[in-house]
């Protein structure tokens, strides 16, 4: 069985490289792959405004360039290039680049960054076992100024391999990188920072969108996994930004699997079920933070709203998923909870060039535009003005957004 | 004419995991032709990766609980059994052996020893069922297997959620309690460190476990009664029933063997974080079953085999950093060598049973004339 997995797998690999070859003509297949996923990156991208697009481009024209000079620069390190302010070195999370989410909103920021700051860059992505994340950090810190690594699995290697290499600044997304097991919260160390974001303001705000735009007082949310804390506070800044509108609005929610198992992100069957079955009772508008699981949110309400003739709704999670969903799926994408993973990503490159480089927990809330909500599509332009006061009200702390659903 | 003989059987023993690897590196070198990277570039880095001293660190310490998982494989094929569980066994082994590392404290060896022999026990237990099913109901081992590997992921993250206290939001810190020092096996660093210096790398002291189990495997079954019976089950069960080996028992303890030494695999892991964490590595099971197969299910097969595997994920981590070539065409290496392996070693057979009826035939010719 398993040896026929592998011809499967290598047959099909084998004509994916091919395809990629014949794809581009002149510039290397690995390229061209970087190609198709930094674009996608840069459209799914609400912010990505018109020469964003081109930036990437040119992104990944500088990248194959690189990758040359980085073949030299591993046979002799005294060769390294003058002009390049820093080298960046991304680690990806199991996934990998092209997973039109978190991993290609990463790469966008990189993208930028090496567009923007004079930095040469370098990508890579882990085993699907995740067993060699420590390996590729230490390659990265080998021959990078700064590591980033996306995704809070990496935080116990990170923190490992950061503490053996000062030389190289680390930064996680997703993870504080705290150590807990003192008495206070502290730094692993002072190359170590997390890149943390504040998922429940962006998520009161589309909270907040969907109330108003709900005719029946009806909201659903659904939850990709439950139970390790993440994904709860998307549910609770969910709820209270619904709440803020209209304090008897009903939310229906539900989780589509349990912590340790991960699959909830990546099940849009469950997804488009669950929506389904939401919609059927009553809701009108479903906000998901479920990864891949969202698609399917998306077809049940093209589903339900053609079946019973009034429209529902779905709300995207941290891209843009206007841009990232089939154009006949677009019209129900009522808004997205933006959670700017390329910001992140290119303010720590920046505030390493510029030596403003912190340890510890770096914070993007709605004030830095760390989280945000999208109007591609037009559907939320009749409210902005509501939800822009929403929005400076918390960044002046009027409002304080719970991140536990039960305060919410 | 014997001398003869030997030296073209041990020709052939080679011939197919030599062959295998050379083709796949002529078929790798024109694929990235084909893409446009050079193979000359590629290879370079990757070798030169390998036999940099905390590469070569880390390959052993990936090949380790490879090789555990291999052995454990093949002492089920040797049987003619498909113990694909090897992944369950190894993980439930896994959890159980480092809760109660946690939840005890022993002096020094005797810690380390209860943690084995508890992996060992539950990796058994589990294959066991999988084994009474079979003797005792007739269930296919292939599909109880698959059922348990199911199962034991379902349990597993049961007992990891109930570890969580309720609203916590460290993941990280999810896991079993700590095994204190005592029960954790040293490295052995020594032995690098006469090389030089291996930075943040530490090569794992479950290397001595995973020797201790090749000899082993090696002695019980070329040096051993048992050993004997398990061989000419596999071969021919119905002249191994003939020769009043019994079927059943012989299932059973096959499973229990392989699924003891399965729940060794896990220990590697557990010895470097010193606990279970729901960050655990996966798919050692089944990747020992590619590593049994290309090891033919020798001994020292399946060494060089994990090593080779090995070899290749560090591959793929060079690969990416240099840019020299995608980093999927290790995956094609990797199917390729396991796929002209077993097409070769089947050529190589064929051979064998072709040269034996032709020498029998001609004694049989001289014994007439």
């Amino acid at each position: 069985m398993r040896k026929r997995l592998l011809l499967l797998l290598a047959v099909l690999l084998s004509f994916s490289l091919i395809a990629a070859a014949c794809g581009d003509d002149d510039s290397e297949a690995d390229a061209g792959a970087d190609d198709a996923g930094t674009d996608d990156a840069g459209t799914d991208d609400s912010a990505a405004d018109d020469d964003m697009a081109e930036d990437t481009s040119d992104g990944s024209e500088d990248e194959s360039d690189m990758d040359e000079d980085e073949g030299d620069m591993a046979e002799d390190e005294g060769d390294m290039a003058e002009e390049p302010v820093a080298s960046v070195g991304l680690v990806f999370d199991i996934g990998g680049e092209g997973d039109l989410s978190f991993n290609d909103s990463a790469a966008a920021g990189l993208a930028r960054a090496e567009a923007e700051l004079n930095v040469t860059t370098s990508k890579v992505s882990p085993n699907d076992d995740g067993s060699n994340r420590a390996e590729l950090l230490q390659l990265q810190a080998d021959s990078s100024d700064i590591v980033i690594a996306v995704g809070f699995l990496f935080e116990t290697d990170a923190a490992a391999v950061g503490s053996a290499n000062a030389g190289s600044n680390f930064g996680v997304i997703d993870s504080s990188m705290l150590d807990f097991s003192g008495e206070t919260p502290a730094p692993y160390a002072d190359n170590i920072a997390g890149l943390v974001f504040s998922e429940e303001q962006g998520s009161f705000l589309v909270g907040a969108a969907a109330a108003l735009k709900s005719t029946n007082g009806h909201l659903g949310f659904i939850g990709g996994v439950c139970c390790f804390g993440l994904i709860e506070k998307f549910e609770a800044g969910f709820i209270a930004g619904a709440k803020a509108v209209n304090p008897d609005i009903t939310i229906t929610s539900q989780y589509i699997t349990e912590f340790p198992n991960f699959d909830g992100f990546n099940d849009p069957a469950s997804g488009r079920e669950t929506a389904l079955a939401m919609f059927e009772g009553g809701a009108d508008v479903v906000y998901h933070a479920a990864g891949g699981t969202g698609l399917g949110l998306f077809q049940a309400a093209k589903e339900h709203t053609e079946a019973s003739g009034t429209k529902v709704w779905g709300i995207g999670v941290d891209s843009d998923q206007y841009n990232t969903v089939d154009a006949e799926l677009q019209e129900y994408v009522l808004t997205s909870m933006l959670k700017r993973v390329d910001t992140a990503v290119f303010e720590i490159i920046k505030a390493h060039i510029e030596g403003t480089f912190g340890p510890g927990e770096q914070r993007y809330d709605l004030s830095v535009d760390g989280v945000g909500y999208s109007t591609t599509g037009g559907f939320v332009d009749d409210i902005v003005d509501q939800l822009e006061e929403f929005k400076a009200s918390i960044i002046a702390g009027d409002i304080v957004v719970p991140t536990d659903p039960a305060e919410a | 004419m014997i001398e003869q003989s030997t030296t073209r059987r041990l020709m052939m023993q080679f011939a197919a995991p030599v062959g295998a690897v050379v083709l796949s590196i002529v078929m790798s070198a024109f694929i990235l032709m084909i893409a446009g990277s050079n193979p000359a570039t590629a290879y370079g880095d990757m070798l030169s990766h390998a036999f940099k001293l905390e590469t070569s660190v880390s390959m052993i310490n990936r090949a380790t609980p490879l090789y555990i998982s291999g052995v454990a494989a093949a002492i089920g094929f040797k049987m003619n059994i498909f113990n694909i569980g090897v992944e369950g066994q190894y993980r439930m082994a896994a959890i159980f052996a480092a809760y109660v590392g946690g939840a005890i404290a022993l002096p020094g060896i005797l810690h380390i020893g209860l943690i084995l022999v508890v992996a060992m026990m539950v990796g058994g237990a589990w294959a066991g069922i999988a084994g009474a099913l079979n003797t005792e109901r007739g269930v296919n081992i292939v599909i109880s297997t698959i059922m348990l590997n199911g199962i034991a992921l379902g349990i597993i993250a049961w007992l990891v959620r109930s570890w969580q206290a309720e609203g916590e939001i460290v993941v990280v810190g999810v896991g079993t309690e700590p095994i204190d020092d005592s029960g954790l096996i040293p490295n052995l660093n020594f032995i690098p460190e006469i090389f030089g210096d291996i930075r943040s790398e530490e090569l794992t002291g479950v290397l001595v476990i995973a020797l201790v189990v090749g000899v082993a495997y090696h002695v019980l079954l070329n040096r051993t009664v048992f050993g004997y019976d398990l061989r000419s089950s596999g071969l021919n069960p119905f002249a191994a029933r003939a020769g009043g080996v019994p079927p059943k028992r012989m299932i059973m303890v096959a499973m229990l063997m392989s699924g003891a030494v399965g729940g060794l695999v896990g220990i590697a892991e557990i010895m470097d974080k010193a606990r279970y964490d729901p960050n655990f590595v996966g798919f050692l099971g089944f990747n020992g079953i590619s590593v049994a197969l290309l090891g033919r299910n020798h001994p020292a097969g399946i060494a060089v085999g994990a090593l080779l595997w090995a070899f290749l994920d560090a591959s793929s981590d060079i690969l990416q950093v240099t840019g020299a070539a995608p980093k999927e065409i290790v995956d094609i290496m990797r199917g390729v060598i396991l796929l002209s392996a077993v097409i070769g070693y089947e050529i190589v057979r064929r051979i064998r049973v072709r040269d034996e009826a032709a020498q029998a035939a001609a004694r049989l010719a001289e014994v007439a004339a």
